[in-house]
């Protein structure tokens, strides 16, 4: 393959990005809008590459790019992927798609900056996935804070400057714990290559103090509980498209880089700290459905049940069996889209009635029947029913930590019934029932975008549900790859 | 060439700048008001002249001597003057808008200006205490002179008030100080000292307390805490152009003396010396950012941030270790670019009669102007020391330096502050996107302000992106420069 294929799916979205910045102000909007739409599709069809050209038999680095860049600490611009990476960089570019569709008439004050900071974080966050080198990683994790705390300050609801701090501050001071780790690690080995991390010697201390420093930086943000407060705070006060990037990918970055760093250059501390992930895992699990059941407002529910969502997926990863760890993959990929879809259809409602509470809404099903169609089934699909995407991963963790532990598998099952308790009470809530005002009669049903953009959700969250071989087959051999490396002490 | 040339040659620079500045003040007695942009001309003139000399009589690698080893000239001065004169001519450019909406554009404020300048590249070439000391005072002296330039200001007077009081109580420490190693080394020659201090002092209680003034007078000039006090008096009350002065030129000078001191002539007692420093540091670093954060007025808050700057730098200088001093150097590059970044955003934004030196006046600056509201962004956030910026590889240099030091829990503590100063940084960010403005007046300045202000702050992200080259010129200079 001679075409930088990496080093395209970072840079395309970012230079359409600047385009899009460089038109200017809102007398512009028009074009701001279809520049990004082109620009997110470029940037989209650039990273298929990455699944057509895969070969799923290597769980090894593949795609890899690599030039000198800052000799004197040793730090390469080295990019590559492996199965894990692949699955999140075509959810990262396909999301922006959806979310430049859905910000198309919403969006109406500096839509040209709007479109931008998507294109941009989109670019970065890719740049996260694809980086293999320690500095070139955190350069790109840090940089997407930027875009990240203007979109939610800019364009977020009533207390968007709180929740756009909180967001920064608690991201930045997790990152910079890492960022002592990475320097650290190159004090010992003289590089910042992550290949040269996983073959390192460490000491048990060393390891211990090391996961803990990854750990500060990635528990904020996957979120795990007690570290998760900054999220229902940031998806209530941003946009539908900043909740839908928050959700769909920025949450993947924790969960990925758990992966990617913090298990394999430290696998004895993994395995010694596994009982305590497993604890705050199944703490989000049980605990935050539990606070999701009595939230009023709608993104706040689906802020809380994306957390404990997200405690399924740290879960599967503690319990090391290749069961656990693909299915936490798969829930991390199917997340992506049923989060979307869910953060998506508020945002339908939101536009039309400027509220987020569910009192202020009953009987929308009579107004709006398409869209009561696809909001039950992305519920359905958030509480896990077998047949859509929802339920596969669930199912593996839930398979994975069985053979474990059974109450785990206990633990971790009681979020079948409380995520369908939380949701299905939701959609009975704003959907059913008789006609709450004059408010929810006056409602239009779906606009063509609207239809378009949930109905490509709709058939994917379906499609995955009953067919998610691709995903499987992709993670498989990086799985066991992984797991092979974490089951060897590295203690020196 | 007999020895009169060359020492004349190697202290060419330093020549021209001192007639530059007579001439100035000359020129300045026979000029009409309604052409003394001449003085400007001549003045950036001098400084390209100074710069072109520079780059043409350096030698690469070679440490010269002149006036009986009380002058060097060597790389590291070299590049530190370049970059001096690099960063007043920036300056000027800057405030001259500014300084003639104010009638301070006379005479005055250029010769000051060039004299202080002067004194600064004493300071950088001192290879004697003597010498170091004359270059401090020529400084010292024009910056009380200028802070005060704006005379009917009564906050103007009062820093200068208090700047030359303390100035000159610092520098009378610095002065004991050297008299103590006088009287143990018998000489006052940096080089000599350090072989005295390398044959085994005789009397190491002494020779303590003679680091302990000079490390007061020291953190006094720098504005480490807990000799600081002056720092965000001065920054707000002197007139912004002067600030910017005071903020970002002087550290060159503050650095090289602190090389020229500490790592040059006492370097044997390094280990007493590192001590304090990191007291110092992890003061600065405290005081700085958590005083930051209950700052209103722009200037004050920036004078907190560069408190806290200073205390990063410390760590550079407290690894006691090439690493550390490169990467020092490295930080006060970026912190230079910086400041020059973010005064000359205060500057644009300020008009006749009004000083745009509250955080409020940065409202709403996003819907007046995105461009400028975007290059502030850059300047904060790399202050804050968020990647890509160049701010991000100030901090990691010399993180990484102290750790290398050994220095894991006071690290861990800067990493900390240094989220909690990225607070204050973003509430300026806040301010410029989130909010509505309060006034509404259009952005006037000269083009050339605002092409230079686009590169300054555009060079942030580039050297962000790409710090290789800065990197190596620190690296040069400092390894090239000590035996």
């Amino acid at each position: 393959m001679d075409w930088p294929i990496l080093s395209l799916s970072i840079w395309v979205p970012i230079f359409a990005g600047v385009l899009v910045l460089c038109t200017g102000g809102d007398q512009n909007a028009r074009l701001a809008r279809w520049l990004a739409l082109f620009g997110s599709i470029a940037a989209f069809l650039v990273t298929l590459p990455l699944y057509t050209h895969f070969n799923m038999m290597d769980g090894g680095f593949q795609f890899q790019e690599g030039h000198r860049w800052i000799t004197s600490f040793n730090i390469n611009y080295h990019l590559g992927v492996d199965g894990l990476a692949v699955p999140l960089i075509i959810l990262t570019s396909f999301t922006t798609v959806i979310v430049v569709i859905a910000g198309w008439e919403v969006i109406e004050k500096r839509v040209a900056q709007y479109m931008a900071a998507f294109l941009i974080m989109s670019g970065l966050m890719i740049g996260v996935f694809a980086a293999l080198d320690a500095i070139l990683y955190y350069m790109f994790w840090e940089a997407m804070l930027i875009p990240m705390f203007l979109v939610i300050g800019i364009w977020g609801g009533p207390n968007r400057v709180y929740a756009t701090i909180k967001f920064f501050l608690y991201t930045f001071i997790g990152s910079l714990l890492m960022l002592v780790a990475f320097i650290y690690l190159y004090h010992q080995s003289n590089s910042f290559e992550l290949v040269d991390y996983y073959q390192l010697p460490l000491s048990f201390k060393a390891q211990i103090l090391i996961f803990l420093a990854f750990f500060m930086a990635f528990a904020v943000k996957v979120p795990m509980w007690p570290v998760h407060t900054w999220l229902p705070d940031a998806h209530v006060e941003a946009p539908t498209g900043g909740s839908v990037v928050l959700a769909a990918i920025a949450l993947k970055l924790g969960g990925y880089s758990f992966l990617r760093f913090a298990m394999p250059i430290a696998p004895d501390a993994a395995h010694y700290l596994s009982g305590f992930m497993i604890t705050l895992s199944l703490i989000a699990v049980v605990y935050i459905a539990l606070v999701a059941l009595v939230q009023k407002d709608m993104k706040k529910l689906i802020a809380y049940s994306s957390i404990s969502h997200m405690g399924f997926v740290t879960l599967g990863f503690f319990i090391f069996n290749p069961l656990g760890m693909e299915g936490a993959i798969v829930q991390m990929i199917s997340h992506g889209f049923v989060s979307s879809a869910m953060f998506l259809s508020v945002g339908v409602l939101y536009d039309r009635m400027h509220s987020r509470q569910i009192a202020d809404y009953g009987g929308v099903v009579n107004t709006m029947p398409t869209f009561a169609a696809f909001a039950v089934l992305f519920g359905m699909a958030n509480a896990g029913l077998p047949g859509t995407s929802g339920f596969v991963g669930e199912f593996m963790v839930i398979l994975g930590a069985l053979q474990a532990n059974f109450w785990f598998a206990f633990l971790a099952s009681t979020t079948l019934i409380l995520g369908a308790a939380y949701t299905l009470w939701m959609v009975k809530r704003v959907f059913y029932g008789e006609i709450g005002n004059a408010h929810v009669a006056a409602l239009k049903d779906l606009n063509r975008r609207e239809f378009f953009i949930l109905s490509v959700l709709a058939v994917l969250v379906i499609g995955f549900g009953v067919y998610p071989q691709p995903i499987t087959e992709m993670t498989h051999a990086t799985v066991n790859n992984l797991l092979a490396h974490m089951a060897q002490s590295k203690l020196l | 060439m007999n020895a009169i040339q060359s020492d004349l040659y190697a202290a060419l620079p330093e020549i021209i700048i001192l007639c530059m500045a007579m001439f100035v003040l000359l020129l300045d007695l026979f000029l009409k008001s309604h052409n003394r942009s001449l003085i400007y001309i001549f003045t950036q003139v001098g400084l390209a002249a100074a710069a072109v000399v520079t780059a043409c009589t350096h030698n690469v690698s070679v440490v010269s001597y002149a006036f009986n080893g009380m002058f060097v000239d060597d790389p590291l001065s070299d590049v530190l003057k370049l970059m001096m004169y690099l960063t007043t001519s920036v300056m000027l450019v800057y405030t001259r808008q500014y300084v003639s909406l104010r009638d301070m554009f006379r005479g005055e404020y250029f010769a000051l200006t060039l004299f202080a300048l002067l004194g600064m590249m004493i300071m950088v070439s001192g290879q004697h205490f003597l010498t170091l000391y004359m270059g401090l005072e020529l400084l010292s002296l024009c910056l009380y002179a200028l802070v005060a330039m704006d005379r009917d200001n009564p906050r103007a007077t009062e820093a200068a008030m208090k700047y030359f009081v303390l100035g000159a109580l610092s520098s009378g420490m610095l002065l004991y100080g050297m008299s103590m190693l006088y009287g143990v080394t018998g000489s006052l020659d940096v080089s000599e000292v350090a072989n005295a201090l390398l044959q085994g002092a005789p009397d190491h209680a002494v020779l303590v307390l003679g680091v302990v003034f000079l490390i007061a007078g020291l953190g006094f000039k720098l504005g480490a805490v807990p000799f600081q006090m002056w720092v965000p008096d001065v920054y707000h009350g002197a007139p912004t152009a002067v600030t910017l002065f005071i903020g970002s030129v002087t550290k060159l000078a503050a650095f090289a003396f602190m090389i020229r001191l500490l790592i040059q002539g006492l370097y044997v007692l390094a280990i007493d010396w590192q001590g304090m420093l990191a007291i110092m540091a992890v003061l600065s670093i405290l005081i700085g950012n958590i005083t930051a954060i209950a700052q209103t007025n722009l200037k004050r808050m920036l004078a907190y941030s560069t408190i806290s700057h200073v205390g990063y730098l410390l760590y550079g200088f407290m690894s006691a270790g090439t690493n550390g001093y490169v990467s020092a150097m490295f930080y006060i590059m970026a912190y230079v670019l910086m400041t020059l970044g973010g005064f000359g955003i205060m500057l644009l934004l300020s008009r006749k009669g009004f000083e745009a030196d509250n955080l409020e006046d940065l409202k709403g600056l996003n819907q007046r102007s995105p461009w400028y509201a975007f290059l502030m962004l850059l300047v904060m956030f790399s202050m804050a020391g968020v990647p890509p910026t160049l701010g991000f590889y100030a901090k990691f240099a010399v993180l990484q330096a102290a750790l290398q030091a050994g220095f894991v829990g006071l690290v861990i503590f800067a990493v900390v502050m240094a989220a909690i100063g990225g607070f204050y940084y973003l509430r300026v960010v806040k301010l410029m996107y989130f909010d509505e403005p309060l006034d509404k007046s259009p952005i006037k300045a000269p083009i050339d302000m605002k092409v230079l202000l686009s590169l300054n702050a555009l060079l942030l992200l580039a050297l962000g992106m790409f710090p290789q080259r800065l990197m190596d010129i620190c690296a040069y200079a400092i390894t090239h420069s000590f035996q």
